[in-house]
């Protein structure tokens, strides 16, 4: 029998799905758009820079520490700026430029890159770079600003009014989020559409949002909080849809989405009814910490396994040993 | 009795070729018989170079319980064995048969008469049948089961890999050697006899159903439009609600499961005595000139078939023994079309190079997607630590590389590859059974 040099052989399958890391990405950032439109009509021209530049200096981190380390370059897997857009959209309005760059440094080289790059980032590097710049430029990241006649105002967010009790917003303008906040989250109209198109392309599953979310309006409806107000103010939605969901820093399994999203929802409503602080992000980041012992916890029995008769193989090993 | 669904991904169909019946190809110059077409002992030859055979005389018997006689495919003179690297990485022996045109049979051969499922499994051995889907298992060993023990005879009828219509043909041409084998089956085990059928086959549903309205104990069993129907856990799954467990045959839940083609072959050999010497395949694939279901004798070289079908359309850059879920690819079309080979694909150049893989995002889909549950993801960590006990313990062993994990996979990592490397570091460090 000859050899033909022509015909290629490998392992089945011999066809593959036509969808690819690149397509998700790029699904993510199609579905940030209504929030990115949304930041530009609320925020102006500026809200446009923060993004651009976040996406174009995430991208320059990212190829430029491939190249540094001599591996191939994922700028065209299109994550960076999904990384980028996510973080700037996370910012207010009057955030300044240079700090937002460091944060895309944090979000690239540290959180994702040293790391081992896509897929073995402990936490989401958006998440991460948001709250290390909370951290170190706490007056720039608090101050959140409006567009008013064209100029950026300096105004409160509903979370801080409904904190301090002055006139809440209703229920309209927070859900269209023509107010002060950073620039991506404040339109929950713009970040449900997002969701919608993201579920309907299948690029995430409906667990981790409406366990998230859900738990939130839960908690804050217990305790005593308004849960519409909750779930429609602070960085609640675009966490809950576009961070939290984070394929690599969030649990694989349905079941493992839903206690992911059940944790994120219960951290938030604490810090924000007990610290009275924003707590969305220290949230998923802490939940993005135990995801791998959520994963290893449920996974799920393989049809025709055995149940796993737990006590004896214990003290099977003990004997091994 | 079902508390969840078995996941499946949905490929494309193709089924180009299931509106013609299957043409019979001529003999070809010669045929090359592997001895070892499916699972089991390799066969003994019985005939010498320079001895002359007929179709249908017996050239090989089988190496033991679970193994098959081989019969010639043709009329003519033994040539030599050749021996060769088989896709499976095996040294195997072959007979070389050069034909003679004629495909004279063997005149001894006569119909066989059977009572007795114990004269069914003796019938299936006396014609050398095994499984026709794929896996190749001896059929005899299958219908050697205590009917005592078997509640349900399946009849594979699924088809699920896309270009494949090879079944669907045989369950629309031979209905009524179909229906007699389910009446036979029946009878002689005093189980319910279903036919699994795919939703994509609506003729084959009808025409079955039709024949065997008012039949007590048969049944038609449309199974949902996703890959894969037909592996045989799935296929009783969906049929029975049942669940064959690890390290478990279909029989330890009172099942035997038998291909729609491997009962009109055995019905075939009762009704007029000839052994399993040709089969229905089906040719297709992006570099197939003519795609269409041919009737060829094992034996016949894949080029042959391919030149009996037009030849390629274009250069073909990957060739396989059946579909391209679970097909495998083979290094030269000079290989032989098999007992098992239910299809043989040519893929051109540009379909036959897949995409590089990219590193895994932790999606999900193929844990997600597995029919059985296992999560790929994780069985990638353990091979690459090369984990035995985390392998053990993530059952890489139930994998039944149906392909479900890799087409879904968003990187393009080969995850059957992987799964396959897992299966054999944990058997390399499973110390072996003492016995039986």
């Amino acid at each position: 029998m000859t050899v033909n040099e022509n015909l290629s052989v490998s392992s089945s399958p011999h066809i593959l799905t036509k969808n690819n890391t690149r397509r998700v990405m790029l699904d993510v950032l199609i579905a940030l758009l209504p929030a990115v439109v949304a930041s530009v009509i609320f925020y102006g021209w500026r809200a446009l820079v923060l993004t651009a530049v976040c996406v174009l200096a995430c991208n320059l981190f990212e190829f430029g520490f491939t190249k540094l380390t001599r591996r191939p370059t994922t700028i065209f897997d299109l994550s960076a700026s999904v990384t980028g857009v996510l973080l700037s959209q996370n910012l207010s309005a009057t955030f300044p430029i240079w700090m937002s760059v460091v944060g895309c440094f944090f979000a690239i080289v540290v959180v994702k890159q040293l790391f081992g790059g896509i897929g073995k980032n402990f936490a989401n590097p958006a998440i991460a770079a948001r709250i290390m710049l909370f951290l170190c430029f706490a007056t720039e990241m608090n101050s959140f600003a409006v567009l008013k006649d064209g100029v950026l105002v300096s105004e409160a967010t509903p979370f801080t009014l409904s904190l301090t009790g002055a006139q809440p917003l209703t229920y309209r303008e927070m859900f269209l989020g023509f107010h002060a906040g950073a620039i991506g989250e404040t339109c929950s109209l713009a970040l449900l559409i997002g969701l919608v198109y993201l579920l309907a392309r299948r690029v995430i599953s409906w667990h981790i949002p409406v366990s998230f979310i859900g738990t939130v309006a839960l908690l804050s409806w217990i305790f005593g909080a308004d849960p519409l107000e909750q779930v429609l103010s602070g960085g609640l939605l675009i966490g809950a849809i576009f961070m939290a969901t984070d394929y690599v820093t969030s649990p694989a399994s349905p079941v493992g989405r839903l206690i992911f999203g059940v944790g994120c929802g219960a951290i938030t409503t604490l810090i924000r009814l007990a610290g009275h602080t924003e707590g969305v992000s220290y949230a998923i980041l802490m939940m993005n910490l135990l995801c791998p012992y959520i994963d290893k916890l449920t996974i799920r029995r393989p049809v025709g396994a055995p149940k796993p008769p737990k006590p004896e193989k214990k003290g099977k090993e003990e004997a091994a040993k | 009795m079902r508390l969840f669904r078995m996941s499946g991904v949905h490929v494309p169909h193709r089924k180009n070729t299931a509106g013609a019946a299957p043409v019979r190809m001529p003999p070809p110059a010669s045929v090359l018989i592997p001895l070892s077409m499916g699972i089991g002992a390799p066969s003994t030859p019985t005939v010498q170079p320079g001895d002359k055979v007929l179709v249908g005389q017996k050239i090989a018997e089988a190496g033991g319980f679970v193994g098959a006689a081989i019969f010639s495919s043709v009329s003519g003179t033994v040539k030599k064995t050749e021996t060769y690297r088989d896709v499976f990485g095996r040294v195997v022996s072959a007979l070389l048969i050069d034909s003679d045109g004629e495909m004279t049979p063997d005149p001894s051969l006569a119909p066989v008469a059977v009572s007795t499922a114990k004269e069914l499994s003796d019938a299936a051995r006396a014609c050398g049948l095994v499984g026709l889907g794929g896996a190749g298992f001896p059929t005899a060993v299958k219908l050697a089961a205590d009917p005592a023990k078997v509640d349900y005879i399946l009849l594979n009828g699924a088809e699920c890999e896309p270009y494949i219509t090879s079944d669907t043909r045989t369950m629309l041409d031979k209905t009524d050697e179909l229906v007699a084998g389910m009446k036979l089956l029946r009878d002689l085990y005093s189980a319910a006899v279903v036919v699994g059928i795919e939703r994509n086959k609506p003729e084959a549903i009808k025409r079955i159903r039709a024949e065997i309205a008012g039949e007590e104990g048969l049944s038609v069993k449309v199974l949902p439009g996703s890959y894969p129907q037909g592996g045989e856990k799935v296929l009783i799954f969906n049929c029975t609600g049942r669940i064959v467990g690890e390290g478990k045959l279909p029989l330890d839940v009172g099942c035997i499961v038998l291909n729609v083609s491997t009962t009109v072959e055995l019905m075939k050999y009762l009704a007029t005595g000839m052994p399993l010497v040709e089969r229905c395949l089906t040719v297709d694939g992006s570099a197939v000139a003519h795609p269409q279901n041919v009737i060829v004798p094992i034996g016949t070289r894949m080029r042959d078939v391919f030149d009996f079908c037009g030849g390629f359309r274009s250069e073909p850059g990957k060739i396989l023994y059946g579909g391209p879920m679970m097909g495998i690819a083979v290094p030269d079309a000079g290989f032989p079309v098999m007992k098992t080979t239910n299809a043989i694909v040519a893929q051109n150049e540009r379909d036959a190079i897949l995409p590089d893989p990219t590193p895994c995002i932790r999606c999900g889909k193929c844990a997600n997607t597995c029919p059985l549950r296992l999560t790929p993801f994780a069985i990638g960590d353990a091979v690459n630590k090369k984990d035995a006990e985390a392998l053990g313990k993530l059952k890489v062993t139930l994998c039944m590389e149906c392909g479900c994990c890799s087409f879904v996979c968003p990187a393009h990592r080969p995850l059957v590859q992987q799964n396959k490397l897992g299966k054999a570091i944990l058997k390399a460090a499973t110390p072996p059974k003492g016995g039986k």
